[in-house]
């Protein structure tokens, strides 16, 4: 990792705004990002965020309103897509129907006019490495959608492009071979070392494939980190909320500073980093992952906390604590699903680094 | 369980009373006629309401009337001039409606195209012949072609647009991405997807074009008539079992067209 990083895609200040009679629609609001070559990066948030509109741009899709996009330092913004050394995988394929299997694949080094005996070799190079050699003569139709989901790939990534761009490209498989799916696909990022551009809406994929993330909503990027730092330390409450289960609760800032001392409206006091821009007896929000919460055995006259919901899941068990107004939900490990049960008034405490005031 | 039945009674259409009857009636209504006109075309008599017998002498007697077959032959030569030009110019109003983006009046249009279908026949026709008469152009046979063109138009226009409408928009987007140009996916991509559209496309404009009359009677001078003008000429002089023939042959080259349309029209679709 001390190796020095090349930019492989860099965005600047994109904005992109539609236009449809006299409504106008912002769909990326000055984006800011780097993509380094040989990374998995995903752009990730909910449908409508302007993923897709950024990955639209950089195929050369769309035009861009503001700003600028650089495809290993050369400017790409006014290039068409067919001069762009980039491939995509299309959320519903879209392979060619009136071609076969591997006149699909060939098509982009035909393009290129490379030598037939190239455009040969190279083709069946790339089916084998997604296993449809055998499949070369079909027809697309005659394909199953985990089928055309592997030709889809091979032929993005039969020209050698320097940057694949996918498109939800396993959101239309079924969940099983959705997640045999995403093992594969990061072996194939691995072993061809082309920079991997994913767009997805789901925050497990993204968790599980990336090397780095990119959380947009509403247009704007809301954090760029790697799958820990996103899960571990979200730098506002949309992405708490977006990515995993969050506990937001609330509190008042008593001390501020470094080491500073937070109290919930639950009566608990907190240890932790304050960050300067909150003064004291201003109003925090504080996060916290469930499973952090430890929980034990309190009783009615010490405690306010009791539990309201108790939801059994086989391995674990979740359940959400109530007082006043407030519900926290904590993960119960598995040796304590017998120790407590409903209505029990219990206690909460956890480590000072696993709680984080939030914006 | 009472209950049940009287509110399944009439889910379906086929639970009303009588629906068999009536649809009997309705598709008899429709076919009979024509079924009893291609019947008498093999009748021996010479008068066409009686059967005397069995015989091709109809058709070998229009087979050695040169007028039928001039006539037939301006009917072809229209329509495989008409159908042809109005399909290539159907296209590219396709191409421009559906692919080229937001501008202004598209839907107007696109709506101008289709417009003539609903425009009463005869209104064009007059039109038409005000139009060719009024600028002295008269030039036999080409009016008749030029006529044909312009309304042969939305009929091409309607299945190319919607084949069109049907492609998925991506896969001119993969073709460009795969660094293709714009010329060369239209051609390895576009072309051939919008081919089994653009061929019901024909086939339609064709079938229409060889049926016309009302227009072709306007503006088809002396030398120019086509068959079904001509076989209008002939029932005014009563109906033989010669019109007979040469109506059953028309219909018989029409299934054949309107097959081949169907037959295109479900390609398209898988």
């Amino acid at each position: 990792m001390m190796e020095k990083k090349v930019n492989a895609i860099d965005v600047r200040n994109v904005t992109k705004i539609y236009t449809s009679g006299n409504t106008q629609t912002k769909a990326l609001k000055s984006a800011n990002l780097t993509i380094y070559d040989n990374e998995f990066f995903t752009l990730l948030g909910p449908s409508g965020c302007g993923k897709t509109t950024l990955l639209r741009l950089i195929a050369g899709f769309e035009d861009i309103t503001e700003g600028s996009i650089n495809l290993f330092n050369q400017e790409i913004v006014n290039l068409p897509p067919n001069k762009r050394p980039v491939n995509t995988v299309f959320q519903q394929y879209s392979l060619f129907p009136h071609l076969n299997v591997y006149e699909n694949v060939a098509f982009g080094l035909r393009r290129l006019k490379k030598d037939a005996s190239l455009v040969e070799s190279r083709t069946f190079e790339v089916l084998e490495l997604v296993q449809m050699k055998e499949y070369a003569n079909r027809k697309p139709n005659q394909l199953s959608g985990g089928q055309q989901q592997r030709v889809a790939l091979a032929r993005a990534l039969a020209p050698e492009p320097k940057v694949l761009l996918l498109d939800e490209p396993l959101s239309a498989l079924d969940l099983k071979l959705r997640q045999a799916m995403r093992f594969e696909l990061k072996t194939l990022q691995r072993e061809t070392g082309i920079t991997f551009v994913f767009v997805t809406h789901d925050q497990e994929e993204a968790l599980t494939m990336s090397d780095r993330i990119a959380v947009i909503n509403e247009g704007e990027i809301q954090q760029i980190g790697e799958p820990e730092q996103i899960y571990e330390s979200p730098s506002n409450k949309f992405v708490a909320n977006f990515i995993g289960e969050a506990n937001l609760l609330s509190g008042v800032c008593k001390t501020p500073g470094e080491n500073g001392v937070c109290e919930l409206d639950t009566g608990h006091e907190l240890n932790l980093f304050v960050p300067p821009h909150i003064k004291q007896n201003d109003k925090v929000t504080i996060f916290i992952r469930p499973e952090r919460i430890k929980i034990e055995k309190s009783s009615k006259d010490k405690s306010q906390l009791s539990i309201s919901e108790f939801t059994y899941l086989g391995n674990a068990a979740t359940i959400q604590l109530k007082s006043n107004n407030q519900l926290i939900n904590v993960n119960l490990p598995i040796e304590d699903l017998k120790v407590f049960k409903k209505d029990d008034y219990v206690d909460i405490h956890f480590p000072k680094e696993s709680a984080q005031v939030i914006d | 369980m009472q209950t049940k039945n009287k509110k399944t009674k009439f889910r379906y259409v086929w639970n009303f009373p009588g629906f068999g009857g009536w649809t009997a009636i309705f598709f008899g209504f429709l076919y009979i006629p024509i079924f009893i006109l291609v019947c008498y075309s093999f009748n021996s008599s010479k008068f066409a309401m009686i059967w005397t017998g069995f015989s091709f002498r109809w058709y070998a007697k229009l087979f050695s009337n040169d007028d039928i077959q001039t006539a037939t032959i301006n009917s072809f030569i229209v329509a495989f001039a008409a159908a042809p030009l109005a399909t290539i110019i159907a296209t590219f109003s396709a191409l421009a409606l559906v692919r080229g983006g937001e501008f202004r009046f598209r839907e107007f249009s696109s709506g101008l195209i289709t417009l003539p279908l609903m425009v009463p026949e005869i209104v064009t026709a007059v039109a038409t012949l005000i139009f060719f008469a009024s600028l002295g152009i008269n030039l036999g046979l080409i009016n008749v072609i030029i006529a044909h063109t312009v309304f042969c138009i939305p009929f091409a226009f309607m299945p190319i647009k919607a084949a069109l409408e049907a492609m998925d928009p991506n896969l001119e987007l993969a073709a460009r991405d795969l660094y293709s140009d714009k010329t060369s996916t239209f051609k390895t991509i576009t072309l051939p997807l919008l081919t089994p559209g653009i061929l019901s496309g024909f086939m339609l404009a064709f079938v229409i074009s060889i049926d016309d009359f009302i227009i072709t009677l306007m503006v088809a001078g002396g030398g120019a008539t086509t068959l079904p003008v001509y076989i209008y000429s002939m029932v005014k002089m009563g109906v033989s079992p010669e019109v007979n023939a040469v109506s059953s042959l028309m219909l018989a080259f029409s299934i054949f067209i309107v097959t081949l349309y169907w037959f295109f029209n479900r390609k398209i679709k898988n």
